[in-house]
């Protein structure tokens, strides 16, 4: 079984943000990265079906400048046999371009499998899976919590409001991963030596029309502080009064 | 510190995934075996799983083959978090499986090494005895030779690993008159762990193929200020008959081996106290910006802002003299000064660093509320274990008056 785990370098989120000064952009200043959170399930999740299955292996592939290498070798270090470098200079907003350059690495590679987390943790658009499963011609199966291949079929569960859907499909296909699915592995000190053995391949992107582009970005605004009311029942009155025709929620 | 003075990307590599490791699954624990004292067999597992347990060893020896900054990286993280889990680190790679690594003979690195690199039994290193502290030399334990062993009687004292460990570096006297220069021999010895039932439970602490020698147990357990989660015990040893392809290197030499053995340990513990100093710090940072006192957060008191500016500098300093040091170990460099140098300044940094951290917490740093307690009782240990402060002193000293007398 071959496995194509497309992978996305993102900011760890446990910052506050500020806006760069062109006010499109995050301002990356002081910024740490590192694989988006559903992508390292899926990798996670890939390795995993290739032990169970005794067979077969997992490639991941980024698209980004030569700082995504980064998480393409932290992918290797984690079990992966062979990592894949989109080049290009920025990575573009619009899913269609960037699912363009994917599908078209991803076409010829005969793969039985590829995967996306369900989302990026920094766009969270949650779309390249879709555009990659359109040009593919392939099935997809988003946000999936648990996953089998057996018998060259597939089966996954997805988490729907309120219980689960189980969905079986044909191979190839795709799927995009929920978290709960696994947890990543840390990559073991043995993995990290034998990462600088295995194939990083760099080819550039052959990235689709950008018709999307990000125009301004704005903070939330600041909340407004607090207003004390009172204290015990005899508060009750005027805070429903004030729920009521202020805030409008009652 | 500039990364790239000292590490390349797979140092970085390493750091951040012992750092993710720390974070994830030390950190929410370290409190809990502080309080209990035990030693945290399920993190162990997790650890050896990783190869933190033989990081500076060879793979045909079943370590991680990586260098001894790799290694200082390691116990630095995890001293951030927890000292207890850097110290296992340490107190098992250095002293208990440095000895075998670099004096054993090929057949005792087949047969202990693989079984420490590999995290699958702890092992310790058996030097200090109550009338053997800093005067190390001072050993009373014996190892009389009869035929094709020895016969070892004695008392060690704080041993690391002691109750939990199965493989152990001892030194004993085997010529009176010859005192440390020449009387002193170092042996392997095998006990049976001491925690076995807690440790299966994580299938990790035991190797069936270790025989223990009848006649070697473990004391009393310490009840100690820091370093709680680490098991430090007395070793006994009634009549254990040793045989003498257990001796580790010539008979006489074993004095002067671990004296060697202890320039590699002082900048674990150098890197160890670094950790505690830094983690240290970075609690204090973060709440003297969300506390807040007269309608301001703290830092911008400058009392308490000076305080971070000597806790970072001095941390700074401290970062320069552990790495540089490991990368002259690394070269094969003579590192006596510079690791005592590296574990006197660092272990006294992580004591002022915690200490100002608890201050600047105020009373909330002096509850179990927040680590910066723990870090302190961690700290003090750092200054004694492996050397106190004055030995390290009385070290550097005699290398800088050689240099002159010579
Ligand atoms: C938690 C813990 C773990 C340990 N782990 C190990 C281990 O794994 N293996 C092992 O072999 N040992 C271990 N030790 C022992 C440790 O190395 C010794 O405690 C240390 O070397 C000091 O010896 P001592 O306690 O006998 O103090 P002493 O030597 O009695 O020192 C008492 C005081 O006298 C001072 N002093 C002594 N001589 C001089 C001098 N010449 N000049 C100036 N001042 C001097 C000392 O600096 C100290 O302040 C451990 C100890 C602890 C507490």
């Amino acid at each position: 079984m071959k496995i194509a785990v497309c992978i996305k370098r993102v900011p760890e989120m446990d910052v506050t943000f500020k806006i760069a000064p062109t006010g499109k952009a995050v301002d990356e200043t002081g910024l740490k990265w590192d694989m988006s959170d559903f992508d390292g399930y899926a990798v996670e999740a890939a390795l995993q079906l290739t032990e169970k299955a005794g067979t077969g292996e997992v490639h991941v592939i980024s698209l980004g400048p030569d700082v995504v290498q980064e998480t393409l070798r932290k992918a290797l270090s984690m079990g992966v046999a062979k990592a894949v470098q989109l080049k290009c200079d920025t990575v573009p907003f619009d899913a269609y371009a960037i699912g363009t350059a994917l599908a078209a690495e991803l076409k010829d590679g005969g793969y039985d499998l590829i995967m996306f987390g369900k989302m990026s943790i920094d766009g969270a658009n949650g779309v390249t899976q879709f555009v990659v499963a359109e040009l593919l011609g392939l099935p997809l199966v988003h946000a999936c919590s648990k996953l089998e291949i057996a018998d060259g079929k597939g089966s996954a569960r997805r988490e729907i409001e309120g219980g689960g859907e189980l969905v079986s499909f044909a191979l190839p296909a795709i799927v995009s991963i929920d978290e709960g699915i696994a947890r990543p592995r840390y990559p073991s000190l043995k993995g990290i030596m034998a990462a600088k053995r295995k194939p990083l391949e760099v080819r550039p992107a052959q990235l689709g029309e950008v018709r999307l582009t990000i125009e301004t970005m704005e903070l939330p605004p600041p909340r407004a502080a607090g207003r004390i009311i009172g204290e015990g029942a005899a508060a009750v009155p005027e805070l429903v009064a004030l729920l009521q025709n202020e805030a409008k929620v009652l | 510190m500039d990364d790239s003075q000292y590490f390349n990307e797979q140092h970085l590599q390493v750091r951040d995934m012992v750092r993710a490791f720390a974070r994830d699954e030390v950190a929410p624990v370290a409190a809990h075996f502080d309080a209990i004292s035990e030693f945290p067999w399920a993190n162990i597992a997790k650890m050896a799983e990783l190869g933190l347990l033989g990081v500076p060893w060879s793979e045909e020896l079943g370590g991680a083959g990586l260098d001894l900054t790799s290694y200082m990286i390691v116990i630095h993280e995890l001293a951030k978090v927890d000292a207890s889990h850097g110290l296992t680190v340490s107190a098992h790679t250095t002293l208990g499986t440095s000895p075998i690594v670099y004096f054993g003979t090929p057949e005792q690195q087949q047969r202990y090494v693989p079984l420490l690199a590999s995290g699958r039994v702890m092992g310790g290193f058996g030097l200090t005895e109550e009338s053997a502290g800093s005067d190390a030399g001072g050993t009373q334990t014996t190892a009389v030779r009869n035929g094709d062993h020895y016969l070892l009687n004695g008392t060690k004292r704080f041993i690391t690993h002691g109750g939990v460990g199965e493989i152990f570096v001892v030194t004993a006297v085997t010529d009176r008159d010859k005192g440390t220069r020449g009387g002193i021999s170092a042996f392997i010895l095998t006990k049976q762990n001491d925690d076995l039932a807690r440790a299966a439970e994580h299938n990790i602490g035991h190797a069936d193929e270790l025989t223990p020698m009848p006649g070697f147990t473990s004391g009393r357990k310490e009840d100690k200020l820091g370093w709680r989660a680490s098991d430090t015990r007395e070793l006994i040893f009634q009549d254990v008959r040793v045989p003498v392809e257990n001796r580790l290197g010539v008979e006489g030499e074993g004095f002067a081996n671990f004296m060697r053995t202890l320039d590699a340990g002082r900048i674990g513990i150098a890197a160890l106290s670094l950790g505690i100093a830094e983690g240290a710090f970075e609690e204090a940072l973060k709440y003297s910006t969300v506390r807040r006192q007269f309608g301001q957060a703290i830092s911008s008191f400058q009392g308490i802002s000076f305080q971070l500016a000597d806790m970072a500098t001095e941390i700074e300093a401290g970062k320069h003299l552990v790495y540089h040091a490991a990368a002259m170990l690394q070269r094969g460099q003579n590192v006596t000064k510079a690791a005592a140098m590296a574990k006197l300044f660092c272990s006294e940094v992580a004591m002022r660093a915690t200490i100002k951290a608890i201050q600047v917490h105020g009373g909330y740093g002096y509850t179990k509320e927040y680590p910066v307690e723990r870090m302190m009782r961690d700290a003090k240990i750092c200054e004694i274990g492996e050397g106190t402060s004055e030995i390290q002193r009385l070290v550097i000293a005699r290398e800088l008056l050689r240099d002159v007398t010579a």
